[in-house]
């Protein structure tokens, strides 16, 4: 077992590097480029002013060596600084929009556990029954329909003619002013319909999951032994079947561990929260490749991260892999 | 039975939900009005911003949003007034020498930066320096160059020379923003903290940014013009517009500007007639639709022309705009000084359009309902700008009506970076839809002279006429308006003429704000050039705990 972790572990660096060097080709073949923007269809500024920015941007060397140079400072963990006018650190741009995102994210796995888990099992121990149908069409109604319509007219139920729920951003304008508990609540009330919404997007998935690995554990031999012994149909389901059939599941957070850091944009932009979908979005569009870069090196980082979770810990609750 | 009712249960609660929800309409969060008691201090106003500033140091960003915020935080040396005639802003009056050539500004004494020192022509200097130095980042720095000689002979005067006389300089002393010695002397700008923490001589000073969300001023109590009655300006960034019209009904918002479809169908409720007032003036912009000149289609000015009276501008305002805006004629804005209100125009005639084609050796002469010349059918493609549903829309208008005289139209949408460097800039375009902002000073050198033609300049369609660069040089030379509308006046008649561009509309601007904000008087300026006289009576405001 240690062995594996081990030689995963160490595979992980060239896979990483490979990652990168793909990932820099892809936006730097993408037209245009950073100082595009600000010098473009601009009457003051003359070739030479534009050469120096290309310059200061290390634009002007070919695009090995500008690989390399960024390499050489990812590998020191230092992300260099942003190309955006503001010339920020690229690091202290991602610190800004991370923590909402995977905020966000975590809360909204964690309602879709929540709701999915039970719904998949109760429709798989009452098969075809009007709950199983029902809860299947609400699961991909949920799926189908798009999100940024559907948090608009939220908006305007419970924003406007409710009035129960703030609009739109993380804090009230007038948080500073809060009490702590004022402030927990606030922030409380802002991120309920993005939560809310988020899940009922990603319901239908790991139901559904659920609800075929139930199908298929509740119809093996040992769940009709446990029947046989006597044993109350709730041990039956919640301790037997339920166990059984949650372990994929587990292989499923490992692997959404790099959604984490996911935004999306649409998302984002709808209610004004300031994340990591936003902040790729326009690194992309103004070609600020250190930004995108980083992120995108993260992300990397943490999807091989997520991959190994995912396989190890299959490993550790199934005793049939760990044993071989 | 259990079965049967509870399906029934069930149903019954959906349908009557969606019921509700359909069914009521839309409400206001409703203001109550009151007596105007007249100005006081105090109060907030909160502003709906769709980007987020980038930078807060005048001279180094070129986004709108940051030039919002840094208008109300810094000063130049004069400004426009209601009337787009230049007032004093910094410095309390100036001369002009005979010449034209020596322009002498004399500054105000009672101004202090917003930490308290005092303001002075080192301080004028020393950002003039900045803006020329060829180390400073900026866009521009172009009219500063043409400067010969800048003095600062004692505190409170500042003496500028040219080489040659420059109509539009004055202007541009407006907008370089003064920027404090004491603070930015010896030190990088582009590493300086002024970028996010401003500091400057204006009505509002800066007190925090939280990045992506939103951007706090509290009032300059020592502003040289007075106390700004609203304490406080809170720029809220909302990405989306459909969320900020929600946010204002809400109350979330205080002034956003309106999509003509949302002024025109969405806000005519009652509660938000008490709750809200709209505005609408001419915007300081217009659309375009620009031929590339080196493309031989397009050589011929008989064929522009013809386009141009294919094209039925007022159905695109009427259908693109609901109505809110005017026809454009040429690159001024209707009711200005500088602009010409008789120039050729091109009205919606079809049959004039075909007439001219024939002319240009274009027909339809296979019976296919295409004009074709040579064997080879008309067709071209217009390109615009991701992220612009007015020029999409007007493209698919115009690809209409040019259909219905025989020329197949092609529309790509393409995103801003990669429109800019693989089509603008090579040329590579047939046709494009774009806008300029109209600037008050009527000069449009770059965008018109021959010499600016180059790839990253202004003159994209590659308009060469030595008529226009002759008025073009002479124009930006003389001072007296008189004078100067002669030559403007002629350069639109030729452009009318050449029609270089099919000039499309010029849109209204259609700002919305909250009922309780009080001495908004609307003026060619627009309604924000006298902010700092808005104020909310005592018995109307809203945020009251500011500390």
């Amino acid at each position: 077992m240690a062995r594996y972790t081990l030689k995963r572990l160490i595979m992980m660096i060239p896979i990483l590097f490979g990652i990168t060097i793909i990932s820099f080709a892809v936006i730097h073949l993408a037209p245009g480029e950073p100082t595009d923007l600000a010098t473009s269809l601009n009457p003051d500024v003359t070739p030479e002013a534009k050469e120096k920015m290309r310059k200061l941007y290390g634009l002007d060397k070919p695009v090995h060596v500008q690989y390399f140079n960024w390499i050489k400072r990812i590998v020191v963990l230092d992300f260099g600084n942003s190309f955006a006018p503001d010339r920020r650190p690229v690091i202290n741009k991602i610190k800004e929009t991370i923590p909402i995102t995977i905020s966000i994210n975590i809360l909204s796995i964690l309602l879709i556990m929540a709701v999915a888990i039970p719904i998949g099992i109760y429709s798989a121990t009452h098969q075809n029954s009007f709950f199983d149908k029902a809860a299947t069409v609400f699961v991909f109604v949920g799926f189908a329909v798009p999100t940024f319509w559907l948090a608009l007219l939220m908006m305007r139920w419970f924003g406007i003619q409710l009035a129960w729920l703030p609009i739109s951003g993380v804090k009230s304008v007038m948080y500073d002013y809060l009490s702590p508990v004022g402030k927990a609540w606030d922030v409380t009330k802002h991120l309920l319909m993005p939560v809310v919404l988020s899940a009922f997007g990603g319901l239908a998935g790991l139901s559904r999951y659920m609800r075929s690995n139930m199908l298929e554990v509740i119809r093996q031999d040992y769940i009709t032994t446990a029947r046989a012994k006597g044993l109350p149909e709730r041990v039956v389901i919640y301790k037997h079947a339920m166990r059984n059939a949650l372990m994929p599941v587990i292989t499923v957070l490992g692997l959404s561990v790099p959604g984490l850091i996911g935004g999306s944009v649409i998302f984002e932009s709808i209610f004004s929260i300031y994340g990591m979908g936003r902040l790729f979005y326009a690194s992309v569009l103004s070609r600020d490749y250190p930004v995108v870069m980083g992120i995108l090196v993260i992300g990397a980082v943490l999807t091989l991260i997520g991959n190994l979770l995912a396989d190890v810990s299959y490993a550790l609750t199934d005793p049939r892999i760990r044993k071989g | 039975m259990k079965k049967p009712m509870k399906k029934v249960s069930i149903l019954t609660i959906l349908l009557v939900s969606v019921f509700l929800m359909a069914s009521c309409g839309d409400k206001t969060i409703s203001f109550g009005g009151g007596a105007d008691t007249g100005p006081a201090y105090g109060d907030a106003i909160i502003i709906g911003s769709i980007g987020d500033a980038s930078n807060l140091i005048p001279m180094l960003a070129s986004d709108s949003a940051s030039h919002d915020v840094t208008g109300f935080i810094y000063s130049g040396l004069v400004k426009y007034d209601k009337d787009y005639n230049i007032v004093g802003d910094l410095a309390s009056s100036w001369e002009i020498s005979e010449d034209n050539l020596t322009f002498t500004f004399h500054l105000r004494d009672d101004v202090k930066w917003q930490d308290g020192k005092p303001f002075t022509s080192a301080d004028v200097m020393f950002t003039y320096r900045l803006m020329i130095d060829e180390n400073t980042p900026t866009a521009y720095a172009g009219k500063y160059l043409l400067v010969k000689e800048a003095r600062a002979p004692d505190p409170y005067t500042f003496i500028v020379t040219y080489s040659e006389p420059l109509a539009p300089a004055l202007i541009s002393w407006g907008s370089l923003q003064s920027l404090p010695k004491h603070i930015l002397e010896g030190a990088d700008i582009t590493k300086s903290e002024l970028a996010r923490k401003p500091m400057g001589t204006g009505p509002y000073k800066f007190v925090e940014w939280k990045t992506g969300e939103k951007i706090v001023l509290t009032s300059n109590h020592d502003y040289f013009e007075g106390r700004p009655y609203i304490d406080r300006i809170i720029y809220r960034i909302i990405p989306d517009t459909a969320t900020m019209f929600l946010e204002l009904k809400a109350g979330g918002v205080d002034w956003m500007g309106l999509s003509p479809i949302q002024y025109e169908r969405q806000t005519d409720d009652e509660s938000f007639k008490k709750s809200f007032k709209k505005y609408k003036y001419l915007a300081d912009g217009y659309a375009y639709l620009g031929f590339n000149l080196d493309n031989p289609k397009f050589k011929d000015k008989r064929v522009r022309k013809a386009i141009s009276y294919a094209i039925d501008k007022q159905e695109i305002i009427d259908v693109v705009l609901l109505g809110l805006g005017e026809i454009a004629t040429g690159p001024y804005k209707p009711g200005t000084w500088q602009y010409n209100p008789d120039v050729e125009r091109y009205d919606y005639d079809p049959e004039k359009a075909r007439k001219l084609f024939k002319e240009a050796g274009w027909e339809d002469t296979d019976g296919d309902g295409l004009l074709d010349r040579e064997g080879v059918p008309f067709e071209f493609t217009i390109i615009t700008n991701q992220g612009n549903e007015l020029r999409a829309k007007s493209a698919e208008i115009i690809q209409k009506r040019l259909n219905e005289v025989g020329i197949t139209v092609k529309i790509r949408i393409i995103e801003w970076a990669a429109f800019l460097s693989e089509f603008v800039r090579p040329r590579n375009y047939e046709a494009m839809i774009l806008g300029w902002n109209i600037l008050q000073d009527p000069d449009l050198f770059n965008v018109w002279h021959s010499s600016k033609t180059g790839p990253d300049e202004l003159n994209h369609v590659n308009f060469r006429n030595d008529e226009v660069d002759k008025l073009l040089e002479e124009g930006r030379r003389v001072f007296d308006q008189e004078k100067r509308k002669k030559y403007y006046f002629r350069i639109q008649e030729i452009l009318a003429d050449e029609a270089p561009y099919v000039f499309l509309y010029v849109p209204d601007s259609l700002p919305v704000v909250h009922a309780r904000f009080h001495g908004i008087e609307p003026a060619p300026a627009g309604i924000s050039y006298n902010f700092t006289e808005w104020y909310v009576p005592e018995g109307m405001m809203k945020y009251t705990n500011l500390k």
